[in-house]
């Protein structure tokens, strides 16, 4: 993912600038906890229960005073649901106070009207809301029984407060792909502004992307949908693999991940981007020594990202140009090569390539904070947890033991 | 339309991070990022507020004539997204 898209006209020679990384990312996803109050089934962060070595509010604090040394605009605070950390506001407050803005994405469950007031107060805090239904028949059956009706009760509280231009964030999905109008006229309803964002298969994602993504004709709709409605809809420039079917959306078209953004998670570890949360992908820890920024400036990972990429199977395609290959995190997750076909290419290559993917061998997301059992809300326990509790411990980068990951 | 003759500086709520293709500029209030694609806009930017026109900033950071309607379409841009504004003296 990419920060949101620039006002100016994109120049090639700038691209090629951001593909070689910047000395400090232009914004980048904080998961502030894994704890959260739903169980949505494509949870990209596979959030749920707080994890015991979350930084401490201390430690996040230093994490905001590198930021502000680094001169980072803003962060997007995600999680788990970030507004159920007890020092939510005082982080959000300290960011601003140090020339971080603060944009969090929330399901809305603490926006409530004095909580809305005082957003609306604030140049320095943006708020998205998650809503993946523009009905909650649509919504609820990926976010939870009552979740449409909680982000409709935080939306109507913004709106009340006068909190202009907030964010409606939906993850497009084969089910809401025919509700694009209605999410429209929801937003100018409320004064927001949308946000439309790419499913990926991270996290319990990956159990539930064949299912839930936007089939073929679906993509040519969204593709067509986001061309009329150009500079008015955010994308978080995640559809630059729809780029071929007839140039480029707004935004910067290009693959952030280690170059431009990334991702610091609740427990510190850094991730070249939110939808990669694996080894594979993992540069580092903000609880090293020189914290983020030694993590930034330093890490192989990124220095590898940063580097000239093979096209692979797709240099040789006419619209290699136009999608560079599309989603890293997509293809990891589907058990494609990454310097070949995006999985939802729009030649169809990456339909192909699935066919011939091994789901034996393909990457599982590395960790899981999935509720146990039934969550509010749900009256059966979380389908996607069954069957994949993991059998060991997660592995993780400060284990040493070099059977880290092998069961017994 | 841009007004070159006129007095300009960078809006409050703008913070300029430099690059090394230029800058990049990130407006609080409207959540917007631009980029600036060369040094050189950089110093006119920085230094409108320094200067009684924005055709004299230009000038004093080596544009020349020929260079001018560029830069003038630049700061249009920015003008628009509200990265730069008016001042009042």
């Amino acid at each position: 993912m990419a920060p949101e898209r620039p006002a100016t006209q994109r120049v090639p020679r700038l691209v090629e600038q951001f593909e070689r990384g910047l000395d400090a990312p232009i914004c980048l996803t904080w998961e502030l906890t894994y704890a959260c109050n739903l169980a949505c089934v494509h949870c990209l962060s596979s959030s749920g229960r707080r994890d015991p070595r979350e930084l401490t509010t201390a430690e996040c604090k230093a994490v905001i005073d590198t930021l502000e040394r680094m001169q980072v605009f803003y962060v997007n605070i995600g999680g788990g649901e970030p507004t159920v950390r007890p020092d939510f506001w005082e982080l959000v407050d300290y960011a601003t106070a140090h020339h971080v803005g603060v944009k969090f994405s929330t399901n809305g469950i603490k926006i409530d009207p004095a909580v809305a007031r005082r957003l609306a107060a604030s140049d320095y805090v943006d708020v998205q809301i998650s809503l993946d239904g523009a009905t909650a028949e649509v919504n609820d059956a990926v976010r939870g029984a009552g979740s449409f009706a909680t982000a409709m009760l935080a939306m109507e509280n913004l709106r009340a407060a006068g909190f202009k231009g907030f964010k409606i964030s939906v993850v497009i999905t084969r089910h809401n792909v025919s509700q694009l109008d209605q999410f429209k006229e929801l937003a100018d309803c409320y004064g927001a502004q949308l946000r439309l964002t790419r499913l990926r298969p991270s996290g319990r994602g990956a159990d539930t992307w064949h299912e839930l993504h936007p089939t073929a004709p679906q993509q040519r709709e969204l593709y067509d949908w986001l061309v009329a409605h150009g500079e008015q809809v955010l994308t978080g420039d995640s559809f630059f693999h729809l780029a071929p079917y007839g140039g480029p959306l707004p935004g910067l078209n290009l693959c952030g991940a280690g170059r431009v953004v990334c991702l610091i998670d609740p427990v510190g570890d850094v991730y070249a981007c939110p939808f990669a949360i694996h080894q594979e992908f993992l540069a580092g820890n903000v609880r090293q020594p020189g914290g983020f920024a030694a993590v930034w400036r330093d890490s192989e990972l990124f220095a590898e990202l940063r580097g000239p990429q093979s096209g692979g199977a797709c240099a040789s395609c006419q619209f290699f140009d136009s999608c560079r290959g599309g989603c890293m995190a997509a293809k990891f997750f589907t058990g494609l090569p990454l310097d070949g076909p995006d999985p939802e290419c729009v030649q169809g290559y990456g339909a192909e390539a699935l066919t011939a993917a091994d789901p034996a061998t393909t990457p599982r997301p590395a960790l899981d904070h999935s509720h146990r059992g039934g969550v509010r809300g749900r009256r059966e326990p979380v389908p996607v947890t069954i069957g994949r509790r993991p059998q060991a411990p997660p592995a993780h980068a400060c284990d040493e033991n070099p059977l880290a990951g092998f069961p017994g | 339309m841009f007004d070159l003759d006129k007095p300009w500086r960078i809006d409050d709520r703008v913070a300029v991070r430099p690059e090394p293709f230029g800058a990049l500029l990130y407006h609080f209030g409207t959540r917007r990022l631009s980029f600036l694609k060369n040094v050189t806009v950089l110093t006119v930017v920085r230094s409108l507020a320094d200067h009684p026109t924005a055709r004299s900033a230009c000038a004093a950071a080596g544009v020349g004539s020929s260079a001018l309607p560029a830069y003038e379409r630049a700061l249009a841009t920015l003008a628009e997204s509200q990265m730069i504004t008016m001042r009042t003296s």
